[in-house]
This record gives structure tokens, C-alpha cells and sequence, in this order.
């Protein structure tokens, strides 16, 4: 592997932790508050993805301005989180909250199931490619290779504009520091007057949000298809699982980790790039099963 | 002393973010000799069966039952060798029936594999029905655990850990959530089948009057150590544990 | 006898004869035995409180041990392929099991998914070895021995899987009766008083799981053999899910409603195929939730309501009443 090789696998990486970053963001995020796992996240992120090229495609058809891919992208996250995921924890996870673990999986399940038939009833089965934001921004060289701005750049960027507002938010404002006092002791905040319920609302918009904007940002890098949902909900439990569940600075160095260990196995042994992923993840639970950031708790017996 | 020595523990130290647990615990249960275990709350009483019995593992120092160094076993490696136990909250199998959780300990006992057997007919029915006879929750044998009262719950709890015919037993506040005209009652019951199965007992405990009825030796717990050890006289009407430990129970 | 008792045997009575009279509903009862075997191993996991949303790796484990038993041998035979998938969906079992079972819950389900997917991708990508996306034909082996006619076969495989089915059924009652099963039970409720009892909760819930996926194999065999064609997609995360979803339909926890739901099922989805096929995700996954929230006992648990009300006693208080799962009337 020459240095060519090695920086093209290092950016590649990047960019694609970036993407993952932000849907397993949102799932650690969710899970931290609710204390469900959502798996109707994937479909959240194919949902915004879907938004973004097929209304994309059809305005800069139209002769629209190609600077206009960034607010869509936002439109698209804000469609994702407003009109999908506040119904959902309104009408459907309010009413699980009590129920044992393995139903409110189940029931997260079966949203996933009915966005994948939704998604194929709106788009069809074929691929939209929308690539005007990455075309738009060209591409820069950095230690002689040749890269596009969008994904070596922005992604990155993006990325990490999120996880430092979305720290800057817990930590600073009344409603992030609400969410935290819920996610750290859920009895006892209920007990001083949280209201929680808000709590659950805002967190399930924000979260399901930061996974449309995920699939907003890689429909310029990607065609979009059916099954990229199913795809997208297991490699990013992944990263939440290396992680440690609830975890947010964690998650995105596990999706770094990720990440670059996907994009080498695309160059080194393209044959486990799929499983690379997988095999960080049983790796690190083999050795610490709460992850690599997670705290053990025991039960008070 | 002569008698045997069950459980030891030499130098346990544990703190939980700083709140000191235990601090050079060293503790010497000797066999035939119940003993019972007062203090504040806070004190540190649970996290010492904690560690006695491998829930918790102590930042330092070592426990020994019958001599054989158990500190890094798991609770059921140590249940294996003899300990049992019973809960401040009764850890039951809240979908099975009275009765049906005390064959479970059975089961585990015996090592009941064979698949096809019903967990109903194994042979030791009739002594699992006469130690629910014994804690007085006989009547109420096909009764899902979950739908009994607290202070029931608490004595099937204690007769689970009866099943398993252990050397030791580590008692949590057997008499909390008991209606405290039963406490004796309950207490009596609990001594004589202790005796008739000649298992030693630990029992963490608040009420005063048990503790001198029924404790062979009693030791104070304060600020995660031993403060003070002795007969229940000895013990009770010391200076300190009148001024500490009884008057906050008043 | 009482009705309870009666109505279960007439209507596997009703499922035994019913190819005599309507052919076609042969191969589909088939089809849907053998889901009902897999959905068994969902319906035991489920008695500990856990939920796999990656047990199909076994079912194309097992289809695909026959599938090379079949393509080695010239066809290959029935018995052997059946032992042979049983053994590999064990020995897959044991070997995803020694890492799941140390897991609960949310990471327990996801963890299977994972390892579903991996699979699913190998069986993909390795396509000189597995044929890809297309699969392998299974072509129609011999019975001890015997060839067989098409229209025989078929006959000899429906009758031979529903004794399977039954037999297996009763293995599966009377493990969930014995002092082990119940102790698998008790990982639903209370691990530590297990531990506490000096049984290990691992092993416990590995022994179920390990028995689990080979009910996923015994189903993933007969599957194979009654269609003639293995694919990837026996793998994919949505046959997991349709197992889970009929493991509900039927009722969680009951052994007798993996195999009515699967029956259920399976009669809606080939008859709704033609004008669901592209809803029928959607269909499955509004069901899911309906079930859930309003008659979370399934099929067995409406039956058994109904059973109630017809002995005149007082129904079960445990569910809202009158929220009826659409088809569990007809």
C-alpha cells in the first residue's frame, strides 16, 4: 500500500464516519433519553436521503439555483424529525414506554417495516443519484491525491459542527440540561417536575432529525436504493455498540474506528468490507461488553 | 473459640465514587454461631454480603469460605460451595408460583437436567411444600409470586435460599416488610428451621429486640468498618451504640 | 372432553385432511410447517424474555447444508439432509450462541441481526461457492433410499412434516415444563436469583438458544427440499422478522400458536400476495403494532378468551377489551 493508497483510504474513512456519525448520533442520542432503540432510525436516514435527491433532481432540473442543495438538505432533516418522528413518539412509542424490552423493540420494528414499504410506495425501486452538492464544491488536492471538497471537507465539518452544538446544547441550554437530567436519573427528574414527556418529544424530533440529515448529506455521495435503511440501522448500532449505548462523544470516535476500518478493507481485502464493521464490533464487546465508553451498571439487590 | 471458622473476609476496602463502602473489613463467622449485623443505613451492611458473595468484587483484600479463597468467584460459583442467600428486596420468578420457585431452588440443588422430567413431579415436591408449611406460606403455594404481599414475598425469598440446604446463610433485613406483629413470629419460625438444618446465619437487622432474642453475637457497622463486636448484652448496652446506632432506630 | 380440548384436535385433524380435498393447499401447508418450526425456536426464545431479529441465519444455514448435500450427491437424501442441517444449524447455534447469550435484550436481538447479515452478505458474495444472488436448486431427493415421483414426494414430505411438527411441539411442551426449561424461563425474570441458585444464566439461555436455531434448521431443511431453491434471502433480516412476527400473531410464548399463526399467515400472504405484494411489509408491520398494543396474547391468547366466555367464566382482565385483531374473528 503506497502513501497515495493510504490517504485516499484515510479520507475515504473519514468521510464516511462522518455520515454514519450523524445517524448513530441520533440512535445513542434517542436510546440515552427513551431508553429504546429505535430501529425505525434506518429508515429515517433512507427517508432523508430519498427527500433530498428526488426534490433535488426535480428543482436544479428546473433551473433552480445548485446553491440551494444545503437549505434542501436542512428541509429535508427538519421534514424527517417534524412530520415523521414527532407523530411516532406521540401516537405510538407514548404508549409503550411501560412495556417490557423486547416489545418496544418489536414495536420500532414494526414502524421499520412499514417505512420500507412506504419508501418503496413514494420512490419505486429505483436509484435516485443527486449529486449537485458534490459537484458544485469540486475537488481539492491534499498530499498529491485529488479529493472531492464535499466529502473531505464538509462532511467532516458537518460532523463535528453537530457534536460540538449538540454538546454545546446538553450542557448550556435549559432544555438540552433537562434532557440530561432525564437521561442520567429518569425517577428522580420526573420527581422535581421535568416534564418528561416533553423531554421524550424533543429528543425523538432532534434525533430522528440528525438521521434524516444523515441521508440528506450522503445523497450526493451515493445512489439512493431501497434496503440502504436496513443497511444503515445495523452498521450504526454498530458504532453505538462499540461505543457504549448513550454514548455521544464515543460514537463518534467508534464511527472514526468504523469507518477507517472499513474504508482500508476496501483497499486491502475488498471481500470483508461488509464485515469489517461487524468485527470491530464483536471485538470490542468480546473484550468490554458495555462498550468501549459505556459504565457498567449493577442492579441494587 | 473453638468452632470452626465458615466465612472470612481479611482487609476488604471498597468505595463507590468516593462514599467508602468498606474499609479494612476483616471478619471471622464462625460455624453454629448466628450473628447479626447493625448499623445506619449508608454504613455498608448489603455491600459486605455483596462482596461475601461475589456480587461485588472489593478494590482490595480477600474473602475465604471454609478456608478456600472465593474473593473473584461468582455468585453462583460460591452459592455451589454453600452460601446462600436472601434479599432486602425478594428476588424472585415473579411468572412462577410460590411453590414452583422454591422447586427451581430444588432443581438447582439436585442438578436436575433431564429435559423431560416436569419441573412439578421432581422428588423433592414434598420437602419443598413442607418448608412453604414452615414460613407459614403454605396456603398459598399456586399463587404467582408477584400477586403477594411484601411481607410473604419476603419469607419465600427466605425459603428459597433454605432449599438449597446451605452451610451459611446471609440474610438481608429478613424482617423488613414484615408486619411487625409477626416479626417474632417470623423470627421463631425462621431460628428453629435454621437449627433444625444446622445452618449458621448472618442477618442484617434494625429491630433491637430481634437482634437480642435471636443474634448469637452482634456486630456494629458504622462508616463502611466494624466498630464493634461482641454478645447481643455486650453489644446493646454499650455507651456508643445506645448514643449511634439504637437511638436512630427510635 | 371438553371444547378447549376438542377444538385443537379437529382442527389439526382439519390441517392433516385438508390436501385431500383441495391439492393445492399442499404445498402451501408445507411451506407453512416449516415456518412454524422456525417460529418455534423464536416462540422458546421468547420464554426468556429475549427477542432475535437474526434467527433466519440458521433457517438458510440448514437450507443451504442440504442444498450441498444435495449438489455432492446427485440429489441426495432426505434423511441425511435433514440430519445434516439439523447438525450445521447446532453447531451455527452453539458458535453464535457462546456470544449472544452473554447479552440481553436490545443488544441480544441486534446482535443476531449482525450476525444475519454477515452471513447474508457471504452467501451474496460468494457467489462461485453459493451462486450468489440466484441460489442453488435443491433438486427433489431420495427418501431412504427410494426415488419418488413428484406428486409422491410432495405428499410424503407434507405428512412426514407435520408428524415432525407434531412430535417436535410436544419435545418443546414438556422441555418448557421441565425444572430446565423453567429455569430458562426465570432469564426472563430474575437472573440474578438464578445465579444465586448456583445455575448459570448463560448457559441456561445458551442451551435454549442452541435448541432454538436448530428448530430454525429442522423448518430451514424441509423449506428448502418443499421449494427447490435456496436463496440469500432465506438470510435476510426480513425473514427474521416475519418469524418474529408470526412468533406474535400466534401468541408469545405458545407452542401450539407458532403453528396456527404460521398457517394463518401463510394462507393470507399467498392469497394476498397478488394484490399486497408491494404493501405487504406495511400490512405486516401495522399488524405487528396492533397486536402489540391491543391483544399482546395473540391468537392463542383470543382463542383462549373466547374458550373463557364460552365456559362462562370470567374473561381475562389482562388485556383492554374489545380491541379485536382484524382476522382472528373469521
Amino acid at each position: 500500500m503506497n502513501a497515495q493508497l493510504f490517504a485516499l483510504a484515510v479520507f475515504d474513512g473519514v468521510a464516511y464516519a462522518a455520515l454514519v456519525f450523524m445517524v448513530a448520533v441520533g440512535l445513542t442520542l434517542i436510546f440515552g433519553v427513551l431508553r429504546i432503540l429505535n430501529v425505525a432510525h434506518g429508515s429515517f436516514y433512507a427517508i432523508g436521503a430519498y427527500l433530498t435527491a428526488s426534490i433535488g433532481g426535480a428543482i436544479f432540473a428546473a433551473g433552480y439555483a445548485p446553491w440551494l442543495a444545503l437549505p434542501l438538505m436542512f428541509l429535508a432533516a427538519a421534514i424527517v424529525g417534524i412530520v415523521l418522528g414527532g407523530p411516532i413518539e406521540r401516537l405510538l412509542l407514548r404508549r409503550i414506554y411501560a412495556k417490557e424490552d423486547a416489545l418496544q423493540l418489536l414495536v420500532t420494528f414494526a414502524v421499520f417495516m412499514i417505512l420500507e414499504d412506504v419508501q418503496r410506495l413514494i420512490w419505486g425501486t429505483q436509484p435516485y443519484f443527486e449529486a449537485t452538492a458534490l459537484q458544485q464544491l469540486g475537488n481539492i488536492e491534499v498530499f498529491g491525491v485529488f479529493y472531492t471538497t464535499y466529502q473531505l471537507v464538509v462532511l467532516p465539518l458537518v460532523a463535528i459542527t453537530v457534536l460540538i452544538s449538540l454538546r454545546l446544547f446538553l450542557r448550556k441550554t435549559l432544555s438540552g440540561k433537562l434532557i440530561l437530567a432525564v437521561t442520567e436519573d429518569r425517577e428522580t427528574a420526573t420527581a422535581i417536575g421535568i416534564d418528561a414527556d416533553k423531554v421524550y418529544l424533543l429528543t425523538f424530533v432532534v434525533g430522528a432529525a440528525l438521521a434524516g440529515f444523515g441521508g440528506a448529506l450522503a445523497s450526493a455521495t451515493t445512489s439512493v436504493v431501497p434496503g440502504m435503511g436496513a443497511d444503515m440501522i445495523v452498521l450504526s448500532f454498530a458504532v453505538v455498540a462499540t461505543a457504549g449505548l448513550g454514548q455521544i462523544e464515543g460514537a463518534a470516535i467508534a464511527a472514526l474506528l468504523i469507518g477507517l476500518g472499513r474504508s482500508f478493507a476496501v483497499y486491502l481485502m475488498p471481500e470483508l468490507q461488509v464485515l469489517i464493521p461487524y468485527l470491530i464490533m464483536l471485538l470490542v464487546l468480546l473484550v468490554r461488553p458495555e462498550g468501549l465508553f459505556g459504565v457498567v451498571r449493577t442492579r441494587k439487590i | 473459640m473453638t468452632s470452626e471458622i465458615l466465612l472470612e473476609t481479611k482487609g476488604l476496602e471498597i468505595n463507590f465514587g468516593g462514599v467508602i463502602a468498606a474499609d479494612n473489613v476483616s471478619v471471622e463467622i464462625h460455624a453454629g454461631k448466628n450473628l447479626a449485623i447493625i448499623g445506619p443505613n449508608g454504613a455498608g451492611k448489603t455491600t459486605f454480603l455483596n462482596i461475601c458473595t461475589g456480587y461485588t468484587k472489593p478494590n482490595k483484600g480477600n474473602v475465604y469460605f471454609c478456608g478456600r479463597e472465593v474473593t473473584q468467584k461468582s455468585p453462583r460459583q460460591i452459592t455451589r460451595m454453600g452460601v446462600a442467600r436472601a434479599f432486602q428486596i425478594p428476588q424472585l420468578f415473579s411468572e412462577h408460583t410460590a411453590l414452583e420457585n422454591l422447586l427451581i431452588a430444588a432443581a438447582a440443588r439436585e442438578q436436575r437436567w433431564a429435559p423431560f422430567m416436569k419441573l412439578g413431579q421432581i422428588p423433592e415436591r414434598d420437602e419443598m411444600m413442607h418448608l412453604l408449611e414452615l414460613v407459614n406460606c403454605a396456603q398459598v403455594s399456586d399463587r404467582l409470586v408477584n400477586e403477594l404481599p411484601e411481607g410473604q414475598r419476603k419469607l419465600i425469598d427466605i425459603a428459597v435460599a433454605l432449599a438449597l440446604r446451605p452451610k451459611l446463610l446471609l440474610l438481608d433485613e429478613p424482617t423488613s416488610g414484615v408486619a411487625s406483629s409477626e416479626k417474632f413470629g417470623v423470627m421463631d419460625i425462621l431460628t428453629r428451621a435454621l437449627a433444625e438444618a444446622k445452618v449458621t446465619s448472618v442477618f442484617v437487622e434494625h429491630d433491637m429486640g430481634i437482634v437480642e432474642k435471636y443474634a448469637d453475637e452482634v456486630a456494629v457497622w458504622a462508616a463502611g468498618a466494624v466498630q464493634l463486636r461482641g454478645t447481643p448484652q455486650e453489644v446493646l448496652e454499650h455507651p456508643d451504640v445506645i448514643r449511634d446506632v439504637i437511638g436512630e432506630e427510635l | 372432553m371438553t371444547l378447549r380440548i376438542a377444538v385443537p384436535i379437529v382442527l389439526l385433524a382439519i390441517v392433516a385432511l385438508l390436501p385431500l380435498v383441495a391439492p393445492w393447499s399442499q404445498v402451501v401447508l408445507t411451506l407453512a410447517l416449516a415456518k412454524g418450526l422456525a417460529v418455534l425456536g423464536i416462540v422458546l426464545l421468547l420464554h426468556a424474555g429475549q427477542v432475535s431479529f437474526g434467527h433466519a441465519l440458521f433457517f438458510a444455514v440448514a437450507a443451504y447444508s442440504a442444498a450441498f448435500l444435495g449438489e455432492a450427491f446427485a440429489g441426495g437424501e432426505l434423511v441425511m439432509m435433514i440430519v445434516l442441517g439439523l447438525g450445521a444449524s447446532l453447531f451455527f447455534g452453539l458458535m453464535v450462541g457462546l456470544f449472544v447469550v452473554r447479552y440481553r435484550h436490545i443488544f441480544f436481538g441486534m446482535l443476531n441481526l449482525a450476525f444475519s447479515m454477515i452471513f447474508y452478505s457471504i452467501l451474496e458474495k460468494f457467489y462461485h461457492v453459493t451462486g450468489g444472488a440466484d441460489g442453488m436448486q435443491v433438486a427433489r431427493p431420495t427418501v431412504v433410499g427410494i426415488e419418488m415421483e413428484r406428486a409422491g414426494f410432495e405428499t410424503l414430505l407434507f405428512y412426514g412434516s407435520l408428524v415432525l411438527c407434531v412430535a417436535v411441539a410436544f419435545c418443546i411442551h414438556r422441555f418448557l415444563s421441565s425444572p430446565i426449561g423453567n429455569m430458562f424461563k426465570t432469564i426472563k425474570t430474575n437472573e440474578t436469583r438464578l445465579e444465586y441458585l448456583g445455575i448459570s444464566a448463560r448457559r441456561t439461555l445458551l442451551v435454549g438458544y442452541v435448541v432454538s436455531a436448530g428448530l430454525c434448521g429442522l423448518g430451514g431443511v424441509l423449506m428448502a427440499v418443499a421449494q427447490g431453491i435456496v436463496t440469500p434471502e432465506y438470510a435476510w433480516w426480513i425473514r427474521s422478522g416475519e418469524l418474529v412476527f408470526i412468533a406474535i400473531l400466534g401468541g408469545a410464548g405458545s407452542v401450539a400458536g407458532a403453528f396456527v399463526g404460521a398457517i394463518i399467515y401463510e394462507a393470507v400472504r399467498v392469497n394476498a400476495a397478488a394484490f399486497a405484494a408491494d404493501v405487504w411489509q406495511m400490512v405486516l408491520g401495522f399488524f405487528l403494532l396492533a397486536i402489540i398494543l391491543f391483544a399482546s396474547r395473540g391468537l392463542v391468547g383470543l382463542y383462549e378468551r373466547l374458550m373463557d366466555r364460552l365456559e362462562s367464566k370470567k374473561p381475562q382482565a389482562k388485556e383492554p377489551q374489545e380491541k379485536r385483531v382484524p382476522g382472528a374473528a373469521e
